[in-house]
């Protein structure tokens, strides 16, 4: 089977690779008819993730067909068109049965601070992802989820982690009715997070970003105030003086760790790797929000360890809410706003590319090239 | 270059009441999830208690572990499932088996695993041409889509590397 194939920072290829095998008595096999190349993925194709080694197939957003299945999957069955969340999750764990399927104990033997996902290095766990024509999905019982029949393909391969992680960052946010909310990053996560936060009611949603045709995209997409920080002098008095000088009730980071905007971070977190990355986005955040706010991030950063002012989160009582979007526990949620026509997660996608052409699909999307927003691959294999 | 980014910035105070959404309230399914208990204090989980039972709980049956698995050191047993993807080999291998002598907690952990990394990617690359393969680096590295939509980016850049390239050549050259 054709897959991708990481060959170390900015170089990916296809290759043929063995068909995957039913590992395990609750695994299935997926014919993949979707995938994305998601923002964090860029973190991995950078370099910026330990244990990321070569040979490694990326790719956590995909939709497929189940082809086979262990003899303990009941949930699901063969021809079964099913999206599959980005956590691969257990279920029976203390953190699965409170619903953090992000956080699962039971699915990463590298790391205990993540749980698995699919195609995001070892320290994530070792799975190959979804960019490939097939999949070993483990927990085939939990995390997969039959499509339903009016929805269409493109929504569903976004349910698998875009839609659920801008929702969650939103969520997290505690938004009340009439908030301020400012996003950092207008990359994909942080459009869907501008546009969920309206379903919590504020009052202003403020998008903040330097790459202008990003931010005119959110600016329609999201119905939210958009504006280049390459065009201030200090973005964080820029948001204070429009809160009237108080500062937002919620910030919410959307980028992680290769945020721009700060020569210090970019050096530290860049240039010399002193740090996981540069937390640019997330200092904004802490010292834009209001005293008593909540920032929520969904920004990835690597371990282990940031620069961030924890100082100002003590001396402004700031609430940092964080995590993993719980995928399946947001699902029903999230389908009933897409099949109601609430959410349109289709409108965020911009480029359609054959598996094959998979380096220049990841050169476009790094380097921000063509108005790329979402890039959608889709592999050629046949039923 | 002061007074152009205080232009800017006036600029943008200019436009900040005309990109304020005053119509939000009809922004499809506005305000349709507000939650009153969702305070900062109120977690996003359904909390269960069995917290308290710890690891003890209903576990399934542990995948076969046919490769060698690199395990973190804070907890006790693999977890039930895995992934099998590449497992370490080579020199990056032996630096990936130091780092799991030690926590997550510890820089001994993350270094030599991005040190393994970068060492992997050279593993890669006389990997390939052991089988014959000689690797497409423009082709890996997209420079072809980069062309075709920033070839004045492109071009610049090819010009600064070969520029870097021939003074370095006609030092050495001198040198010798």
């Amino acid at each position: 089977m054709l897959a991708m194939n990481y060959r170390g920072p900015y170089r990916v290829r296809t290759v043929e690779r063995p068909m995957p095998e039913i590992l395990h008595p609750e695994d299935a096999i997926v014919r993949v008819t979707r995938t994305c190349i998601c923002g964090s993925d860029l973190h991995l194709y950078h370099g910026m993730v330990p244990d990321t080694r070569i040979g490694t197939t990326f790719g956590h957003e995909f939709t497929g067909v189940v082809e086979e299945v262990g003899p303990l999957v009941t949930n699901i069955k063969v021809g079964d068109q099913v999206l599959v969340p980005f956590n691969i999750a257990c279920g029976k764990c203390n953190f699965c049965k409170q619903g953090l399927y992000g956080n699962c104990h039971e699915s990463n033997t590298m790391a205990t601070a993540v749980g698995g996902i699919f195609g995001y290095s070892h320290t994530a766990g070792g799975f190959d992802g979804g960019q490939a024509e097939y999949v070993r999905v483990p927990y085939a019982n939990v995390g997969p989820t039959v499509i339903p029949a009016d929805m269409d393909p493109d929504d569903a391969v976004l349910l698998t982690d875009v839609v659920p992680t801008g929702y969650q960052a939103a969520e997290m946010g505690g938004i009340k009715e009439g908030d301020t909310v400012v996003v950092f990053g207008a990359g994909p996560i942080g459009i869907m997070a501008a546009r969920c936060a309206w379903f919590f009611g504020p009052s202003r949603v403020i998008i903040i970003d330097h790459i202008d045709y990003r931010l005119e995209f959110a600016k329609n997409y999201a119905k939210c105030e958009a504006y280049n920080f390459k065009s201030m002098e200090d973005p964080v008095v820029f948001l204070k003086k429009i809160t009237d000088w108080y500062g937002a009730d919620v910030c919410i980071d959307c980028v992680g760790c290769e945020a721009e905007g700060n020569a210090l971070q970019t050096f530290t977190g860049k240039i010399t790797l002193m740090q996981a990355g540069t937390a640019t986005a997330l200092q904004w955040a802490i010292n834009s929000v209001k005293k008593g706010g909540i920032v929520s991030v969904v920004g990835v950063y690597g371990p282990p360890f940031n620069y961030v002012p924890i100082g100002n989160i003590l001396n402004k009582g700031i609430t940092l809410r964080a995590n993993q979007a719980s995928v399946k526990r947001l699902l029903p949620r999230l389908i009933d706003h897409v099949q109601s026509g609430r959410l349109n997660p289709k409108g965020l996608i911009t480029h359609r590319v054959p598996l094959e052409e998979i380096s220049d699909a990841y050169r476009i999307f790094s380097s921000k090239l063509d108005e790329c927003i979402k890039t959608v691959l889709i592999p050629s294999t046949k039923p | 270059m002061n007074a152009l980014k205080l232009y800017l910035f006036h600029q943008l105070n200019l436009n900040v009441m005309n990109n304020q959404n005053q119509d939000y309230k009809n922004i499809p399914g506005w305000g349709m999830d507000i939650d009153p208990d969702n305070e900062p204090t109120y977690p996003i989980k359904n909390y269960t208690g069995d917290d308290h039972n710890r690891s003890n709980y209903e576990k399934a049956e542990q995948q076969p572990i046919t490769i060698e698995l690199l395990k973190s050191n804070e907890r006790p047993k693999p977890s039930v499932v895995f992934g099998t993807s590449v497992p370490p080999s080579g020199l990056s291998g032996a630096i990936r088996r130091y780092a799991f002598k030690h926590s997550e907690d510890r820089y001994r952990h993350w270094i030599p695993l991005i040190l393994a990394d970068r060492v992997n990617v050279w593993e890669g690359i006389i990997d390939d041409f052991k089988k014959g393969t000689i690797p497409n680096i423009i082709k890996e590295r997209g420079w072809k889509a980069e062309f075709r939509h920033n070839p004045v980016n492109m071009i610049g850049k090819a010009a600064v590397a070969l520029t870097i390239g021939g003074l370095l050549i006609r030092h050495l050259c001198k040198r010798k």
